[in-house]
């Protein structure tokens, strides 16, 4: 008998990429893919187009909307974005990203054709095929419109497979309003969009206060049917959705109906890290999205 | 379960069958402390003298054989405006473990259900995890040791042999085939009942020995309706935020990712950098929100991880009991104290 272990070698194995979450060998795996298009949207906001190289990896790469991927450049940075456009759309997906730090300021700086690594999708999403047949409010602060750009996205696509649809956006000031240029689509397909600003400017016509006085105005004066047939989506800065979800529960919209998108620091979207962790719950893996039940039940949420 | 017995001299033997040709990683003595005892550490050994097989326990945990407080996770090699990734587990041999107490195979065993058996199993862990041959052996209960209170002071599964010392002897108990073939080396006999009676007197004794204990009943919910409690700033206000807990911890296995460019700019590196909950920046985003920005409220956190979190996980908690972050927090803070002291805010 030979008394030397036998080295097991993980690195041998195969791919098993469809099945990332129980392979080890997707674990650090990112799929190559390409800066095809750079957009600024705002001052501080840019939306990328990012497309995965591989065909056959890109026909593979599924999402539902809400989820978030990990975006690296290497030797920069690794971090965690929604991916903010159509998930009827294979292998391509577009990011709509803020400089704040390390990695996004340094984006800026790459060029159209640009290589990144993509890992993901990760994450809970919204359950858009529940929605069907029923009413949908979708509730954004500031940057949270990004990630339900993909929901309302899928409700255009099926627009009638949802009841009314109402759009309630609210930013600090006019210049930070995103998505400008799609404003008008959203209105045309009946999807009804107020837009409101807590401080406005000259140039500003709409209305300016708090996010809730639209909510409130939408809220009141519907009947029975409505509440219990409508489902919210709200995402936002925290001290926006405490709010929001407040009004929501007065006016008796199902807890487990409202949805909301929860962030927290990210360094692997996998369950390992533990930086995500609200209380004791991965928001990595049981979120982002969460229903209101369940951010109710967690310590530390909001 | 198969049981051997063995003479001492003959573990020498089974060492140097080991060491001819494996790496053996056994408990040695790095030095003194202020009272002239010895301060024991894990480390590469060669030598069979070098090992002390009663050590008591050592001040970090054998953690570094298995995630270490620096990976890299991956390197990159980039070309003008093109980059490939290169990832590499980083292990290039099996490694045997001599001589792990009950406490730190149950801490291996705890971090498997995480990092091993849940979803995205952790490769850089399952490499070094897939090529550990353990070699367990009994210890003598110290004063900070509160494993038994955590279920953890005797190891069922998670090694390959188990020795533990019946005095003349040595009584092995054989999991894995592995081991089973190591064993023929050497010469050993099948025990008689008055090896087994030996045994659980042996058990017995040191089942008596335990001082430090905590009640763990009821310990989630406790956690859950003591959230707001102030007992947790009284901790908070000693805590020093160093971090040193999580290092010492064997089960603590959270952490930060970097990547950093090579000077000459043909290469990057991603590394895997362990972290503690209790360092300012754990829940820290970019723009300066901090969603734990108290000491208090990050020092409950890490209790509430351990103790609540991984509960509702795994029915099981993740702290062995081994009682190393009380002996080395210099602001005297230890698992026992703090969960008594919530429990007995609750009583209040
Ligand atoms: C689920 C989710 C979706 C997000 N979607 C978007 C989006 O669509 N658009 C957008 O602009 N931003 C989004 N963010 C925030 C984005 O992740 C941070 O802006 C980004 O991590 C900042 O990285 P940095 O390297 O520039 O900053 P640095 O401060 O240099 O960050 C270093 C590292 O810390 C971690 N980190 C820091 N801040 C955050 C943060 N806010 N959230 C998570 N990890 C953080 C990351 O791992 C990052 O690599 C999202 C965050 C989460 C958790
Ligand atoms: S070792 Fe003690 S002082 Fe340091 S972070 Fe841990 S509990 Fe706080
Ligand atoms: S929390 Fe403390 S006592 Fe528990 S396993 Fe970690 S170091 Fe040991
Ligand atoms: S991001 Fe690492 S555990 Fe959630």
């Amino acid at each position: 008998m030979d008394p030397e272990l036998k080295f097991v070698d993980i690195a041998a194995q195969p791919y098993r990429q469809q099945q990332r979450r129980d392979d080890l060998k997707s674990f650090e795996y990112s799929y190559r893919a390409e800066i095809t298009s750079i957009y600024p949207l705002t001052e501080m906001e840019t939306l990328y187009r990012i497309q995965i190289v591989d065909p056959e990896e890109r026909n593979r790469f599924v999402f539902t909307p809400g989820q978030f991927l990990m975006l690296e450049l290497p030797g920069i940075d690794e971090a965690p974005f929604s991916i903010s456009s159509s998930a009827s759309v294979r292998g391509e997906v577009e990011l709509c990203i803020r400089r704040v730090g390390n990695l996004t300021n340094f984006l800026p700086r790459v060029k159209r054709g640009t290589h990144v690594g993509i890992r993901g999708p990760f994450g809970t999403g919204f359950p858009m095929k529940e929605m069907h047949g029923q009413n949908v409010i979708l509730v954004a602060g500031g940057l949270g419109l990004v990630p339900l750009r993909s929901p309302i996205a899928y409700v255009m696509e099926n627009r009638s497979h949802f009841n009314k649809v109402n759009i309630v956006y609210g930013t600090k000031t006019p210049s930070q309003l995103l998505f400008t240029h799609q404003h008008e689509m959203w209105r045309k397909d009946d999807i009804d969009l107020n837009i409101i600003v807590q401080k406005a400017d000259r140039s500003w016509k709409g209305p300016s206060g708090l996010i809730t006085e639209p909510l409130k105005e939408i809220l009141t004066g519907k009947d029975r049917d409505y509440y219990h047939n409508t489902y919210a989506i709200v995402c936002g800065p925290p001290v926006m959705f405490k709010f929001v979800c407040n009004m929501l529960n007065e006016f008796h919209i199902p807890m487990q109906k409202m949805f909301v998108s929860l962030e927290r620091r990210m360094h692997c979207g996998m369950g390992k890290c533990c930086r995500c962790n609200v209380g004791s719950t991965y928001t990595c893996l049981k979120g982002p999205v969460f229903d209101y039940w369940t951010v109710m039940n967690l310590k530390e949420a909001i | 379960m198969i049981f051997r017995i063995f003479e001492k001299e003959e573990l020498k033997k089974l060492f140097e069958v080991f060491v001819a040709h494996n790496r053996v990683v056994g408990a040695v003595e790095a030095g003194r402390d202020r009272d002239d005892q010895p301060v024991y550490a894990f480390s590469d050994v060669s030598d069979y003298n070098e090992i002390k097989l009663d050590y008591s326990i050592t001040k970090l945990p054998a953690k570094r054989f298995f995630l270490p407080f620096k990976e890299e996770l991956a390197t990159f090699r980039i070309e003008n405006d093109n980059w490939t990734k290169d990832i590499s587990y980083n292990i290039d041999r099996p490694l045997i473990l001599f001589g792990l107490h009950p406490c730190d195979i149950n801490a291996l065993n705890k971090l498997d259900k995480v990092l091993l058996h849940s979803v995205y199993p952790m490769p850089y862990y399952a490499a070094k995890r897939k090529n550990m041959f353990i070699v367990g052996m009994n210890c003598v209960p110290q004063p900070s040791c509160f494993c038994r209170s955590m279920g953890t002071d005797t190891a069922l599964h998670g090694f390959d042999m188990f020795i533990t010392d019946l005095g003349g002897r040595y009584f092995v108990e054989i999991l894995t085939n592995t081991a089973f073939n190591f064993l023929r080396h050497i010469r050993t006999m099948e025990p008689m009942e008055e090896d087994h009676i030996l045994y659980m007197k042996v058990v017995e004794k040191r089942k008596k020995e335990f001082t430090a204990q905590v009640d763990t009943t009821d310990l989630t919910k406790i956690l859950d309706m003591e959230f707001q409690s102030d007992v947790w700033k009284y901790w908070g206000d000693r805590c020093l935020a160093c971090g040193t807990c999580a290092s010492v911890c064997p089960t603590c296995y959270c952490y930060g990712v970097e990547e950093t460019v090579d000077i000459n700019l043909k290469g990057a590196k991603k590394t895997k950098i362990l972290h503690s909950c209790n360092l300012i920046d754990f829940a820290e985003v970019a723009g300066g929100h901090n969603f734990r920005p108290e000491r208090h409220s990050r020092l409950k956190y890490r209790y509430y991880h351990k103790h609540r979190g991984f509960v509702e996980a795994f029915e099981e908690s993740l702290c062995v009991g081994c009682g190393r972050c009380g002996e080395s927090c210099l602001a005297g803070i230890t698992v026992p104290e703090v969960i008594e002291s919530i429990r007995a805010d609750g009583k209040e």
